[in-house]
């Protein structure tokens, strides 16, 4: 028995802190090692380079006033591009309209780049309000001077200082080669703007790429071109681990603008999160020609150890295997007791099926090796992760790698793997030519990193006293971490922390076991990961739990919550404490009082409790991850075997809400994402394959019978804020699963839902 | 390998190509029209919507030796400035999260709009299943379509 000791940091890579000491020092390096980070260039002969004024690595104003601040985080539709750099605008008081966006190159300069875990806002917010302030005291410090006047008598706004008292104003063009001069203040002289006097955090802001969008301007990765650029479709070996014995490419060069063939050679097992499968490329004029060149193209595969694989077949394994004794992961009180002694006793068992991401944009990049050097267009969530493992793979000095990062067409976890990108380089460096790799649906369904499959009992007692006396949660799936090391079985604590060892409810007997479960496939993570399973095991089970106590499910989960208190779960956890999304509990607590609060103004909007007509009704759940606290309900109407869903209502508290219309359209996106595995998505292997295709077999929800409505309740707070981009997803289902229970008296116990 | 000459966006175009390659990658890779989207190459997601003759076809299936002389439009030919009406539309609604799949939804939506300027709520759901969107915008594309539909 075998489960990996990491932590939530091996899962989403390093959790760095840029220190404001940090990013001046690292604008110190942009700036050719020039005093505190400022540099200022004269305009050369050509008057090309206008002087700039660049206070640290994610601001420049230019003399012609043109402020231009670098998204360095993966635009995945998230909002990330706009929401974060109007952060330093708002501090500095810059004309929005006229912000120019930039999006940074792969660099450490930038500090983390990995756009995962829904930590942008959380990890930024407050280095970005220090940027844009520590500019526009500079700014200040520059006109009060000119001006003779000071400091405090002037503020900033439309990219103007102005002197209230005199009327006078000075853009900041003007400004830059005065404050380029200046020293950098130190940290304890910068003065964030009070929270009144934002003019754009906590609004709604566009985001800066809907126009380039709507007009089919916008450039994806797979979008992405040079002069002589060649196309590779590759065929991969259809079971993970197995390779390539030998190809014939006879047939495939006989059509038509096929160019090359090139093997491609895989890791074997394990498969990691970084190389490309075993395959045999196929390089031509166009896509056209290598999809139909990969069509005749003969490979002969040693299949390998995966070549048995039946997904089935290990649900109904693993469905026995929980029954067992497994290894405790957190422990109260004495479960064995609570459950000898208890009233009642409801126990269930819960399926969930692997998934795959389905980025409507499939993976795919662009890579040009010449001179020692690789280029790289991509649509990547870890450009510096991309960059480690290309300089590795290729021979090469990081330094001689560059990354340019393109918007995702999606990326819910799959694009922070760069095997696709490794594909192009490699592809690039054996033929000499420029190649994008272009994976079809087809490829990207059989593939993917996939979001494991999972087996989950709980058993719950009820003691004589109608209280919730003892919670056994029993939970079984291939880990993240085997597709790294073959030999782990069981899931890490960074797994167990999505949603199960935060178990946050008052009972006095609590035992977590884990069991083991060996994978088979590339398994990775999906927007909100292990969540998904966790969160819908505990929220139906609780809903059943409201009913045997005969209490309201709502009422119910505010009574289980007890006391307004911070928990805290380390000392019951046994394997290494609880990482907290790579938080310190003290700095980011886990408050009752925030979740009741979600919880009631949820009940509140959605008029909870309210008369349905027979087949319709209301369904509750309310989870926290991604340190954000959200609570949900859905509205369903059952026809027979289908649903309409009518209305989704959500609750959420992410603490200070940066940009409130995309923290909106994150939620309405998680509901109909979550929307698609409760009710329609499911990967299958048999004999080591994927079975599904494409969208036929793999199917995501459609507009007709997509939630309807959602509305989005923000929580009015000035706490530091966390994550938006996961956190709707995991209440979703077991709020549905609990809707239809309410409407037709069937619980659900299996995803995708049938009844 | 055949010549073909298409009627593209008002523009003529000339290009060398096999007779089953699919519009789509004659768009994307022969002509650098890269505004329409491969999803999945077997007419199931809508990504790559293009008009025909003004009525919405998927572009991953319909093969160019099929097309002759009927007047194709993309979405860079939808409009000028990208300023058609649903255009806007998608921008005032903040449609987009990734947008990927926003060109095909645009392309498909207009050619609803010129079929049924005023689809009610449930013929605009009917006429767009066709078309897949992984973030989710589903309420806010229906909502942009339903506002220019009542102008």
């Amino acid at each position: 028995m075998k489960y990996a000791k990491d932590n939530i940091q091996e899962i989403k890579a390093d959790v760095f802190k840029p220190s404001r000491r940090d990013f001046l020092k690292a604008g110190s390096l942009l700036s050719g090692g020039l005093a505190l980070g400022v540099s200022f260039w004269s305009c050369d002969s050509k008057g090309a380079k206008t002087a700039l004024f660049e206070p640290n690595v994610y601001l420049t104003i230019g003399t012609d006033g043109i402020v231009t601040i670098m998204a360095h985080r993966t635009e995945m539709g998230q909002g990330i591009r706009t929401s974060l750099p109007l952060v330093l605008a708002d501090e500095l008081g810059a004309d929005w309209e006229k912000v120019n966006i930039e999006q940074a190159l792969a660099d450490e300069k930038y500090g983390d780049q990995n756009t995962d875990g829904s930590y942008s806002i959380r990890m930024f917010y407050k280095p970005f309000r220090e940027a844009g302030a520590t500019a526009r005291q500079m700014l200040v410090r520059a006109a009060a001077a000119k001006w003779k006047v000071n400091e405090d008598e002037c503020s900033t706004a439309k990219s103007e200082v102005l002197h209230t008292a005199s009327g006078k104003s000075i853009s900041f063009g003007e400004l830059v080669e005065d404050a380029s001069k200046l020293e950098v203040p130190e940290a304890s002289e910068i003065q964030l703007k009070a929270v009144e006097d934002f003019e754009l955090i906590g609004k709604a802001t566009p985001i800066v790429d809907g126009h380039n969008i709507a007009s089919g301007k916008a450039v994806y990765g797979i979008d992405a071109a040079v002069e002589g650029m060649k196309i590779a479709v590759v065929k991969r070996c259809p079971v993970v681990g197995g390779s390539v014995v030998s190809f014939d490419a006879e047939k495939a060069k006989a059509i038509p603008g096929v160019l090359e063939v090139i093997e491609i050679k895989g890791p074997g097992l394990p498969a990691t999160l970084s190389k490309p499968l075993s395959g045999v490329a196929v390089i031509a004029e166009n896509t056209w020609a290598a999809i139909k060149g990969r069509e005749a193209l003969e490979v002969e595969w040693d299949l390998g150890p995966n070549a048995t694989y039946d997904s089935d077949q290990q649900i109904a394994e693993l469905k026995e295997s929980v029954k067992k004794k497994g290894t405790d992961r957190r422990v109260r009180g004495n479960f064995t007791q609570a459950k000898a002694s208890a009233k009642k006793v409801i126990e269930h068992t819960y399926v969930a099926p692997h998934l795959a991401h389905a980025t409507m944009e499939p993976p795919a990049a662009l890579a040009v090796v010449k001179d020692g050097k690789c280029e790289v267009w991509a649509p990547t969530q870890n450009p510096q992760g991309a960059r480690d493992v290309l300089a590795e793979e290729l021979g090469m000095e990081k330094g001689n790698i560059t990354i340019h990062v393109t918007l995702l067409g999606g990326g819910f976890g799959r694009k922070s793997k760069p095997d696709f990108i490794v594909e192009a380089a490699l592809l690039a460096k054996e033929s000499g030519y420029p190649v994008k790799v272009t994976w079809t649906r087809e490829d990207d369904i059989h593939h993917d990193y996939f979001h494991a499959l999972s087996v989950q009992r709980v058993v719950a007692t009820i003691d004589s006293q109608n209280k919730l006396s003892g919670w056994n949660h029993h939970i079984a799936y291939p880990s993240i971490s085997a597709t790294t090391d073959t030999s782990v079985l069981q899931p890490s604590v960074g797994e167990m922390m999505l949603g199960a060892i935060d178990f946050a409810y008052q009972v006095p007997a609590i035992q977590i076991e884990t069991h083991d479960a060996k994978s088979h496939l590339r398994v990775g993570w999906l927007r909100s990961v292990r969540n998904i399973p966790q969160a819908y095991a505990i929220c139906t089970m609780l809903d059943e739990v409201a009913e045997a106590r005969g209490m309201d499910p709502v009422q119910n989960i505010l009574d289980l919550l007890g006391e307004d208190q911070n928990l805290t779960f380390a000392e019951e956890i046994t394997d290494g404490g609880y990482p907290n999304y790579g938080e310190s509990i003290e700095d980011y607590p886990w408050e009752t009082a925030r979740m009741k609060a979600v919880i009631k103004k949820v009940a509140e909007d959605a008029n909870w409790g309210r008369k349905l007509p027979s087949g319709s009704a209301l369904g509750f759940a309310a989870h926290k991850s991604f340190l954000t606290y959200v609570a949900c309900i859905v509205e369903v109407k059952v026809n027979g075997s289908s649903v309409e869903i009518p209305n989704v209502y959500y609750a959420l508290d992410c603490g200070t809400g940066v940009n409130t219309d995309r923290i909106k359209s994150q939620f309405e996106g998680g509901a109909q994402f979550a929307a698609s595995f409760a009710l329609k998505s499911a990967i299958t292997f048999k004999e080591g394959r994927v079975v599904q295709n494409n969208f036929d077999g793999y199917e995501i929800i459609r507009m007709p019978e997509s939630p309807k409505n959602i509305h989005v309740h923000i929580m009015e707070s000035t706490a530091k804020p966390t994550g938006v981009g996961e956190p709707p997803v995991p209440p979703f289902a077991p709020a549905l699963a609990n809707a239809i229970y309410a409407a037709t008296g069937k619980r659900i116990y299996e995803m995708p839902m049938k009844w | 390998m055949a010549e073909y000459t298409l009627k593209i966006n008002g523009k003529s175009y000339t290009t060398n190509a096999p007779e089953d390659m699919p519009l789509l990658w004659v768009l994307r890779d022969l002509l650098e029209l890269r505004g329409t989207k491969f999803g999945c190459g077997a007419g199931l997601c809508g990504a790559c919507t293009v008009h025909l003759e003004g009525a919405a076809i998927r572009s991953c299936s319909f093969p160019v030796s099929a097309v002759g002389s009927q007047a194709i439009t993309t979405i860079e030919g939808l409009s000028e400035n990208g300023d058609h009406p649903l255009q806007k539309a998608w921008q005032e609604h903040g449609v987009p999260q990734c947008g990927y799949c926003q060109t095909g939804q645009i392309m498909n939506a207009a050619a609803l709009l010129k079929q049924n300027p005023k689809p009610s709520e449930t013929e605009v759901e009917k006429a767009m299943q066709g078309n897949l969107c992984r973030c989710g915008t589903y309420t806010r594309i229906k909502s942009a379509i339903l506002s220019v539909s009542n102008d």
